[in-house]
């Protein structure tokens, strides 16, 4: 078992014909996920990688019976494939794009919780449950197919921690990367009570980072609703108040958002906090000890 | 983006919200002729892109012009939290009943623009929401509908009690919604809004801060930046593909992606060192940007040392081992670099990297506690 993406998962790539759209395709399929469209208006009729490509996601989800969409759109334009996809009838969502306006996400929540879309992202590498669907831009060869559950804000943070926890045979059941924004899809509580819920995911690692509460509403889920060990890793420790540490929503305001907030909330909630990702697979084997 | 007081004042006149008049001066006799005009009891007010002027001193009444002159002489020059006051804004100084909070911000957890407004106004709203929470009206903004006149009356019966005064704010709330979402705000206060003796609504002091993510569709806002020395290296760097933003410490460091640039700060502290930067090189590294994101490490007098952090995915290493190679070759240094590269590619790029003698490591934790080892023998030995 694994969440939101497994081998039967038909995917749409929306701006398959662009640099990365292109590239990320080719990746996804050498991996196995199974890619049945693509989205290019204007560009209908063409085969690309083996993959036909379509004028609308309406067209393409007619003709293929897509359920999961990949965005690589410029941001400008990315919230409104979002909601196209959203409007097509697409379950799954994932926004790869970066950049996206702030009230363009706030505009398009509404409209997709309306639809019943779940969306991953925007900027965020996109998930992977190992052996069956890789549905992003993330590195395939570290992960390996398990019963650890991952769920992280960062990208390359992502990859540092997973090829530490494949060294340590710690395989993974799925990974997501929600994203560095700060009004995104789904986020650490969506994913968790999925994990919870997965009878083959014995423990999660959320890798969080400083800005924002979501760490916090975390922690007390964590604590209210979950049965499975939850081990985290928070980036941005020693970041300044009111910088915009790359990410849009890494950002401490009003002395609100910080590391420190978060450790507490997770270690009071009984979650191991690494001090630096190296010790993240000792504190996930003792907890898996202790259980 | 962040923008002065005195060009959100603008934006809120420009938007029908009512602002007490205000003249914007660089030097003291500046200040003395907008007081003498105004002919009344004025402000001076200190504007610096940071909060807390008030405490620091950067707000002072003044009654008469004398006092206008000898506030002007205090304030200008002043250093507030490490910005240097160059101008203030000599505005009215209304007489005041009573003093509200209004503010609209994105709310990351119900995904709305909320709008926030207490009764407990002129004061941090943090501190209201710390001492007071009850003090504090919260309310999410359905973005398909706006805020609409009931509910901006709601609130504003709520604050003023009196409906003819309250109307006035209701209309001063949804001017400022309107504002906010049309300029891609990310916050907009008024603090305080006050009442007047003759029960006038005014919004006497503002803050505005933008979603660098829109200012691509916000021309105008955009031409209201006035960036730090700081922030022109940020932005030069932005423009370059790179994410910089310049720290205390004395070790540089430059890393793909933000939350392994943050981790990699976090353990350069940890193991006792400082990070004299963030530095994130993004997804896709070309040669060129390894080479810009090295010209603005080297070019900090601070950094004595550089710990590079690479985990390719979309990277390659030996991408970033390219760039290095012809980095070096244009900037010459005695600083010592350390290399540390791991993920698509990392053989080639350390293969590449054995023609440069620098010295490169496996793990993260290994890079950090080099580059601090190093940026010490550094100081003892300046002329190694």
């Amino acid at each position: 078992m694994s969440i939101l993406v497994n081998k039967n998962t038909k995917l749409l790539v929306q701006g398959i014909t662009g640099r990365d759209g292109k590239f990320h395709t080719g990746k996804m399929k050498e991996y196995g996920t199974n890619v049945v469209a693509g989205v290019s208006p204007g560009k209908e009729g063409l085969i690309l990688d083996g993959v036909p490509v379509f004028n609308s996601v309406a067209g393409a989800v007619e003709a293929t019976g897509a359920n999961a969409s990949i965005i690589f759109v410029p941001a400008a334009f990315a919230a409104d494939a979002i909601l196209e996809a959203s409007e097509a009838g697409i379950e799954l969502v994932i926004c790869i794009s970066e950049g996206l306006p702030i009230q363009d996400m706030i505009r398009i929540t509404p409209i997709l919780k309306q639809n019943g879309t779940l969306l991953i992202g925007p900027n965020c590498p996109g998930l992977i449950t190992p052996g069956e669907s890789l549905v992003g831009i993330l590195p395939a060869n570290i992960f390996k197919k398990g019963n650890i559950g991952f769920i992280s804000r960062s990208g390359t943070l992502t990859y540092e921690v997973v090829n530490l926890l494949t060294l340590n045979d710690f395989g993974q059941t799925t990974c997501v990367g929600i994203g560095g924004d700060p009004v995104a899809g789904l986020y650490f509580i969506d994913l968790l009570e999925r994990f919870e819920n997965d009878p083959e995911t014995i423990a999660v690692v959320v890798i969080g980072e400083i800005g924002g509460d979501a760490e916090e509403q975390a922690a007390q889920f964590i604590a209210e609703k979950m049965t499975k060990p939850v081990v985290a890793f928070i980036a941005g420790q020693t970041a300044p108040p009111g910088k915009r540490m790359g990410h849009a929503g890494a950002i401490i305001s009003s002395g609100s958002g910080t590391a420190a907030e978060k450790i507490a909330a997770f270690n009071r909630a009984g979650v191991p906090v690494a001090k630096e990702p190296n010790e993240i697979p000792e504190l996930l084997r003792q907890k898996l000890q202790n259980r | 983006m962040k923008i002065h007081e005195y060009q959100a004042r603008q934006l809120f006149r420009k938007c029908g919200i009512p602002v007490p008049e205000d003249v914007l001066c660089y030097t003291v006799s500046e200040v003395e002729k907008a007081a003498r005009d105004l002919n009344r009891m004025v402000v001076v007010k200190a504007q610096v892109l940071v909060g807390g002027r008030g405490k620091a001193g950067g707000v002072k009444l003044a009654r008469n012009v004398e006092d206008a002159v000898s506030a002007a002489k205090q304030i200008l020059g002043m250093d507030i939290k490490g910005y240097k006051v160059e101008k203030v804004l000599v505005a009215d100084a209304v007489d005041i009943s009573k003093e509200f909070y209004v503010g609209l911000i994105n709310d990351r957890n119900s995904k709305t623009v909320t709008l926030m407004a207490s009764s407990e106004g002129g004061v941090e709203i943090e501190e209201v929401a710390k001492e007071n929470p009850e003090k504090i009206i919260k309310f999410h903004i359905n973005p398909l509908t706006g805020l609409l006149d009931y509910q901006a009356r709601d609130i504003a019966l709520q604050l003023f009690g009196d409906i003819k005064i309250a109307q006035k704010a209701t209309s001063i709330f949804k001017k400022l919604y309107k504002l906010y979402v049309e300029t891609d705000a990310t916050i907009a206060e008024i603090n305080p809004l006050v009442l007047t003796p003759d029960n006038e609504v005014l919004a006497i002091d503002g803050k505005m801060n933008f979603d660098d993510n829109a200012l691509f569709r916000q021309p105008e806002i955009l031409a209201m930046r006035e960036p730090d020395e700081d922030e022109l290296v940020e932005i030069d760097a932005h423009s370059k593909g790179l994410s910089y933003i310049r720290l205390d410490g004395n070790i540089g460091c430059m890393v793909n992606g933000a939350g392994l640039a943050m981790a990699t700060m976090d353990m350069i502290k940890l193991y006792g060192g400082e990070p004299a930067n963030f530095l994130d090189i993004g997804g896709s590294s070309s040669p060129q940007k390894v080479i810009d994101a090295m010209n603005i490490l080297l070019n900090d007098k601070h950094v004595k040392a550089v710990m590079i952090n690479i985990f390719g995915g979309i990277t390659r290493c030996d991408d970033v081992a390219k760039g290095l190679i012809k980095a070096l070759e244009v900037i010459s240094t005695d600083i010592p670099i350390v290399v540390r590269l791991s993920g698509t590619n990392a053989a080639e790029g350390l293969e590449l990297l054995k023609q440069t003698n620098l010295p490169t490591v496996s793990s993260m934790s290994e890079a950090a506690q080099l580059a601090i080892e190093l940026s010490n023998n550094l100081i003892f030995t300046p002329h190694k």
